[in-house]
């Protein structure tokens, strides 16, 4: 059986009653239609359905995702798939600030360039952006893989505990804690899987990788004293 | 929290639109703030000076207040009323006539100077500012609104965007300025004249000190990048001019859109996608501690 397809049209239908739609569904391949830069369009889902914005959304798109695939035929506003937990968000064009932010789990893609803050306090999400990411991304990064194929902003990074960061472009600066590392076979291998997926044909081997120094957060016997 | 919208017309048969599609935007902006709002419209610039009043009374006698001010520049004066605003228009020189009226009328704010611009503000809900100052029959080349969510000042008509303290210049802002006192000390030793406590209008006053030294916009606004210090999404009017800026961390939104016949810039997409040819638009967020500029005259 084809799952049904369901239009809704921000043009007739209120964030609210699109959302609870798509709240309600278990399956299901829907479009929402003139999305118009709304607000936290497509938050909350915890089924496996498919869902397509067709245009631009505002704040908070796709927040809180569980088991649904989102994607978004535009550009996202700050906080797109924050707190993600499972599933795909996808973006065709550029994501605003603080992109999967706090994101425990799932898939997240932009297709164009994400703004500051990607990443920012990533917990297990990994996130592929297909151009550049901003200043203070994967700023205190807890679990998860951040890859970038074009340039990375300023203090990248910074005050980082473990993630993972792919960067193929240059990086601006890194940020406190935050050390070049070796790009060996299994770390290919892991880049080579989150690039398959996310749907871009790339060599592994123009990477660099990134993470924590271990420095910054790491209790140090040498630092008794002062407690 | 504030919204700030501002768009910029390149083609001239759009000109009658100007006022309506800005309001459309302004409207999208109204959760973003609602306890004020302010509109700058920058039309084609004329011979004479005009000169935008605000009566703080909203009991000003304009028709006392412009002979004394005939009488104070030794040029004729006229005016038009609108609500508790006036729009003067003099032959003689602006900057004077301001600074004059701020001498004789206390009751009274000197909201714009310039050939070109008028501007007006208020306090409580943007709609209905808009409306009572007719923003949708507006016609012009540019024009910058606010939407104020007053977050670290009374909701006084004071704090209410845009501000404006040169020659056809203003500005909308969403954010904070952290050195705004010492900055406004320093300006008024440079011969700013400042009539709020407001740190947005000392954004206002550095561009216009710097543009009266002979900066470009563009100019001007690369040092106030270096010596204003705190958070700042700005949209910038002149005569002929436009421009967007953010702070070097980029703590307030911004979204720029352009096509052949517009540029439009927003706190938030939502009031762009408001305005015709959007679908065709090149839409970008604007890059930390970067001058982005349109001018008729280019």
């Amino acid at each position: 059986m084809t799952p049904k397809r369901v239009e809704l049209d921000l043009a007739d239908l209120s964030v609210r009653q699109v959302n609870a739609a798509l709240q309600a569904a278990d399956q299901g391949i829907f479009h929402v239609l003139h999305p118009g830069g709304e607000h936290a369009l497509a938050c909350g889902l915890d089924a496996p359905i498919e869902v397509h914005v067709d245009g631009h959304v505002g704040y908070y798109c796709a927040g809180m995702n569980k088991h649904a695939s989102v994607t978004v035929r535009g550009n996202a506003g700050t906080g797109c798939a924050e707190n993600i937990m499972s599933g795909l968000v996808r973006v065709q064009g550029d994501a605003s600030q603080s992109l999967a932010a706090t994101g425990h789990g799932g898939l997240v893609v932009v297709e164009g360039s994400a703004s500051a803050r990607a990443g920012i306090s990533m917990k297990g999400v990994d996130i592929v952006v297909g151009g550049d990411v901003g200043h203070m991304s994967a700023f205190m990064a807890q679990a998860g893989h951040l890859v970038v194929l074009g340039d990375a902003g300023s203090d990248l990074g910074d005050s980082i505990y473990e993630a993972e960061i792919f960067v193929r472009g240059s990086v601006a600066s890194l940020g406190a804690d935050c050390e070049e590392k070796p790009l060996d076979e299994e770390h290919r291998s892991i880049l080579a899987g989150l690039l398959q997926r996310a749907g871009f044909a790339v060599d592994t081997a123009t990477f660099k990788r990134y993470g924590s120094a271990r420095r910054l957060y790491h209790f140090s016997i040498d630092h008794m004293d002062e407690y | 929290m504030c919204g700030i919208v501002g768009l910029f017309l390149k083609n001239e048969a759009l000109q009658p639109e100007l006022g309506r599609l800005t309001a459309l935007m302004l409207h999208e902006m109204v959760d973003r703030g609602r306890d004020s709002a302010g509109f700058a419209v920058y039309e084609t610039p004329i011979a004479a000076t005009k000169i935008s009043c605000l009566s703080l009374s909203g009991d000003t006698d304009w028709t006392t207040l412009t002979r004394s001010l005939e009488e104070g520049i030794g040029a004729p004066v006229e005016f038009h009323q609108i609500e508790d605003h006036a729009i003067l228009h003099t032959t003689g020189d602006g900057a004077v006539a301001r600074n004059r009226i701020i001498e004789i009328a206390p009751d009274v704010t000197v909201l714009s100077v310039g050939h070109a611009i008028e501007l007006y503000k208020g306090i409580g809900d943007p709609d209905a500012i808009s409306a009572r100052f007719g923003l949708a029959q507006r016609v012009g080349r540019h024009a910058i609104a606010h939407t104020r969510m007053a977050t670290e000042s009374a909701v006084v008509i004071a704090g209410s965007h845009p501000f404006s303290t040169g020659a056809d210049t203003c500005l909308v802002h969403n954010g904070s300025l952290s050195n705004h006192n010492r900055l406004r000390e320093n300006l008024r030793r440079h011969g700013e004249t400042f009539q709020t406590e407001n740190d947005s209008e000392v954004a206002a006053g550095y561009l216009a000190w710097r543009m009266r030294e002979g900066d470009s916009l563009e100019g001007a606004i690369d040092r106030a990048l270096q010596d204003l210090d705190g958070f700042y999404t700005l949209a910038i009017g002149t005569r002929d001019g436009f421009a967007v800026v953010r702070d070097p961390i980029a703590c307030k939104p911004a979204v720029i859109a352009e096509t052949d016949d517009w540029v439009a810039m927003s706190s938030e997409f939502r009031a762009i996608a408001q305005l015709p040819g959007v679908t065709d638009a090149d839409i970008w967020e604007p890059k930390p501690a970067t001058v982005y500029a349109w001018s008729h005259a280019a």
